[in-house]
């Protein structure tokens, strides 16, 4: 029998925020255990949670981003269970009532462009962690962490293969990341995935049994595991039995998943609406704003840069992969009018300069003004390519502008018919055999013999005109 | 400026240290560490006692239980610091039932309190501390908490006036939560100008607590001054069944016949779904504080007792350090929001607070500005009675939890007294209206109490009733 993959994923998007959801602190990542703390995150008595707006309006700010239908009231809602990493002994989530429902992301799957439901999106706090190695023989807190925003994203089951889910997922961090919500790393676990997955014969509607895989912290990690977990599902299956529904913890050192112990999964987490916490009431103002905050989005920036600056699906694609590179480029494209240089130049030699200097668009020190500059002394034929490319790194290293790196290197175009025509004469005094067979027809060594002109002219010959001048010479 | 507190705390001190003493206080001041923070406040050098579920910095707060015998709170409840800045002085944290949950105060882990017009007698819970420190002399306010009742019952039961004011009108915050949909800060003082003096310094908007409500706060002193004239007082017959002692019968009509004659009408009126207030609030309030409760875990703060492992921890700091009425109030609320009984209890108790607020609303709209109930079915029963009986226990506060469940004002006056006990009489009002519901509580108490006043019976050896009232017109 053939099997057909079904997919669900909930994302855990930590917000990017000052402020944790209910009260002052600051979320951090990685600063001494329990330094950002006080009483209403640590759960003391008497302490009163209050909803942090900028909290709800990037949460707003997501649903929007996710076209979801964003609810004018939500509920607060209180989730019930004891650990010790969870200081009031529940988590202030929604529930019945969340922020936003029926929401939609298209993505690029294997198979082309795809449509993934959103159920719903509701916001939560995140509990502390529970420090397993750092204190022998004893299991120690830090709620640095407790209290920080997240988003929880709930798809409906449309996910039809494990690099499917890969591929939403990307799609939907890029999502994120250009609505600016969250700084969406997985390594750091501001954002978190768990998959839904069940098998049903080709053909069938009806869902078959699922199982739910957790602790995934990588795309390549929830893509791997789906593949096991598919393959096991597949296995009972084809022999005649039945898939339990079960949580599988996924384990990346060892690439596998193991069973959560029933005990760990039992929780009747008796949700009730948050008495602390009157209704979520969204603004007509506050939508408004939140709104206005929603950038261009990936696929719709995709389209317009194909339109707008002629550049072919591909280059498109790779220059809105990141906000911060469409944004860099679309600024180079706009100062020099020449998009096309741009996008070659982005993709090419930046981007290479960017990797080897372990940076982004975001972050890179020659900013697009000065690399309109640059291009623009290519396209002026001021400077060739070749030269372009060590000015770029030059003007990295804080050498200067383009324009003074030039000027003081003296690597100026050599345009001098004289001096290149001298340049031409010591070529041939050089290689007097090979001048002698291109007369005789074999003109594919002009190439040679045009390079060897650039060479003596450490690259500052403009290489057309150098073209233009052996041919005449040795015609 | 102290000398007034100075004395309190010296003849508090003297009182509790006595045999057979009231044991109203948990912890009292070091006369030598008393300060007024607000010399120009207008309760200037005025000693108040707190209930030892608001958190102070100066006190411990234990909420009369084991669990938290040693806690001590980093930061003051918003009204300890608003009783601050006017210039009060806090001398000492009143006994309570342990987190609030009872009607005798037999239920603090610290040993009850007895009323002082009669020792062998219960002072009426939870805030049955504060009541008896006032009906004492100790001194002239208290603060207490009404989540049932726990205020107004109390007051009955000592002959002084306790006030819960709307919900929302005073901050929670550092209020140590029992059920906070119901739960509100209330006052017990010898007479209702004090109480309106001590509610105006107390209430008001708080950032920190998302339940607060902005409104302005009135002039309750003014309001409890103005009279009955014109207003329409209803009288709600579930509130006076046949079974009611023809003594306390006698005691409502004589107070209903002065409040006619000092200009107001009197209406009788229904409140239909009253009769289920008990079984609706003690479903509501134990499943709000199952909630609120699971943070005494032992992890954080407060006593903790070790087991093999963490879930036998949390077993053993639970059932051994929380109370028998704490513990069956967690369970029944456990139990309430189960899954597959959280519709038969929580969700059916929800439906039914929804129509006891319809009734009230009905009963308002319909032009009465006031209801006059007694406060409780009887006067102060003995130390031991009840301990054995919870439902009966419970019943106590059949006529007060209504006003917690719809969130209305409410205060209890000395009416007289039956069997030679005090007798208090309610006044319920619509939200917000405090000053209609002082104004004719203020009417009840110039009406004179009947006979036997309201002074204790046996004089405590503590302070005469003196020290500085606060400043304001005379009564």
């Amino acid at each position: 029998m053939t099997w057909e993959c079904v997919v669900g994923v909930e994302v855990h998007v930590q917000l990017r925020t000052d402020r944790k959801l209910f009260c002052l602190d600051r979320p951090v990542f990685g600063d001494e255990p329990n330094a950002h703390v006080c009483p209403v995150c640590l759960g003391l008595p008497g302490a009163l949670p209050t909803a942090n707006g900028d909290a709800v309006r990037l949460a707003v700010v997501t649903a929007l981003a996710l076209d979801c239908r964003v609810h004018a009231e939500s509920i607060w809602a209180r989730k019930n269970y004891f650990y010790p990493d969870l200081p009031k002994g529940y988590q202030i989530t929604q529930f019945e009532r969340p922020l936003a429902t029926d929401g939609h992301v298209d993505f690029d799957s294997a198979d082309g462009p795809s449509r993934v439901r959103i159920r719903r999106v509701h916001i939560e706090e995140d509990a502390g962690k529970s420090v397993h190695d750092r204190v022998p023989g004893a299991t120690a807190v830090d709620l640095n962490r407790a209290g920080t925003p997240l988003v929880e994203i709930v798809t409906e089951p449309d996910l039809r293969s494990p690099a499917d889910v890969r591929a939403f997922l990307s799609d939907l961090k890029r999502l994120l990341e250009y609505a600016d919500v969250s700084d969406c790393s997985m390594e750091q676990g501001s954002l978190r995935a768990d998959a839904n997955v069940s098998l049903r014969p080709v053909g069938v509607t009806a869902l078959g049994t699922k199982t739910e895989i957790k602790n995934v912290n990588s795309f390549s990690g929830i893509e791997r595991a789906l593949e096991i977990e598919v393959a096991r599902q597949t296995d009972v299956l084809e022999g005649g039995g039945r898939v339990r529904p079960e949580t599988l913890l996924w384990d990346d050192h060892r690439a596998s998943l193991r069973r959560m112990r029933s005990k760990e999964e039992s929780h009747d987490y008796r949700y009730f609406p948050d008495p602390d916490l009157p209704p979520l009431i969204l603004t007509d103002e506050l939508l408004a704003a939140a709104r206005s905050y929603i950038p261009e989005l990936p696929r719709a920036r995709r389209e317009r840069f194909t339109r707008e600056y002629a550049l072919s699906a591909y280059d498109a694609g790779v220059l809105t992969q990141s906000r911060a590179t469409a944004d860099y480029f679309e600024e180079v494209a706009r100062t020099t009018s020449e998009p096309k240089l741009a996008a070659n130049w982005i993709m090419g030699g930046v981007q290479a300069l960017m990797n080897a200097r372990g940076e982004d668009a975001g972050t890179f020190p020659v900013r697009p003004g000065t690399l309109a500059d640059l291009i623009g002394l290519v396209a002026n034929g001021a400077i060739s390519d070749r030269v372009a490319r060590t000015v770029l790194e030059a003007v990295a290293d804080g050498e200067g502008s383009p324009l003074e790196i030039v000027a003081r290197r003296g690597l100026e175009q050599v345009r001098d018919p004289g001096r290149l025509e001298a340049w031409i004469e010591e070529v041939i005094d050089a290689h007097p055999d090979e001048a002698t067979r291109y007369r005789d027809g074999e003109t594919r060594l002009l190439g040679f013999l045009v390079g060897q002109v650039m060479r003596r002219s450490s690259g500052k010959a403009d290489p057309r005109q150098v073209n233009d001048l052996l041919r005449d010479r040795l015609g | 400026m102290l000398t007034a507190a100075r004395e309190a705390v010296a003849g508090i001190r003297a009182a509790e240290a006595s045999e057979g003493s009231l044991h109203a206080f948990l912890d009292v001041a070091d006369p030598e560490a008393l300060r007024v923070e607000s010399p120009e406040g207008p309760l200037a050098g005025v000693p108040v006692a707190v209930k030892d579920n608001l958190t102070t910095t100066d006190f411990p707060t234990t909420c009369g239980s084991r669990l938290l015998e040693t806690y001590r709170s980093p930061f003051d409840a918003t009204v300890v610091l608003r009783l601050r800045d006017a210039g009060a002085v806090v001398v000492g944290k009143t006994n309570l039932d342990e987190f609030a949950m009872g009607s005798s105060t037999e239920n603090s882990a610290f040993g009850p309190t007895r009323n002082p017009h009669d020792r062998s007698r219960v002072p009426g819970g939870s805030s049955g501390g504060s009541a008896a420190a006032v009906a004492a002399g100790y001194v002239p306010m208290a603060l207490g908490s009404d989540t049932g009742g726990s205020v107004r019952q109390p007051a009955a039961f000592c002959g002084v006036v306790g006030i819960k004011p709307t919900y929302g009108r005073a901050s929670r915050y550092g209020l140590v939560a029992y059920a906070s949909s119901l739960d509100q800060v209330g006052t017990l003082t010898r007479s209702v100008d004090e109480g309106a003096t001590l509610l105006r310094t107390i209430a008001g908007h708080d950032p920190k607590d998302a339940t607060s409500s902005r409104l302005d706060v009135p002039d309750f002193a003014a309001a409890a001054r103005r009279g009955v004239d014109g207003l329409v007082i209803g009288v709600p017959r579930e509130y006076l069944p046949e079974s009611l002692d023809p003594e306390i019968r006698a005691l409502i009509d004589g107070a209903l016949e002065r409040l006619e004659r000092d200009g107001a009408r009197i209406r009788p009126v229904s409140l239909p779904h009253s009769e289920h207030a008990i079984p609706c609030y003690y479903v509501l309030g134990p499943a709000e504080a199952s909630s609120n409760l699971a943070r005494y875990d032992g992890v954080r703060y407060g006593h903790r007792v070790e087991g093999a492992d963490m879930r036998e921890m949390y077993e053993r700091t639970r059932s051994t350090l929380l109370g028998t009425e704490v513990k069956r109030r967690i369970m029944l609320g456990t139990y309430a929001l189960s899954a597959g009984y959280h519709d038969e209890y929580y969700g059916t108790a929800q439906k039914a607070r929804r129509l006891i607020v319809a009734d009230f609303r009905a009963v308002f709209d319909s032009g009465v500005h006031a209801l006059f109930t007694p406060t409780t079915p009887g006067p102060a029963f003995r130390l031991g009675e009840r301990v054995d009986d919870p439902v009966e226990m419970y019943l106590s506060d059949v006529f007060t939890v209504t006003a917690n469940l719809a969130g209305i004002p409410a205060v209890s006056v000395p009416i007289g007294r039956v069997g030679g006990l005090p007798f208090g009489g309610q006044i319920l009002a619509p939200w917000w209206k405090e000053e209609d519901m002082l104004a004719v509580a203020g009417a009840v108490e110039a009406g004179g109490a009947a006979p036997g006043g309201s002074s204790p019976r046996s004089s405590p050896s503590g302070p005469p009733p003196s020290g500085p009232t606060p400043t304001g017109p005379a009564r």
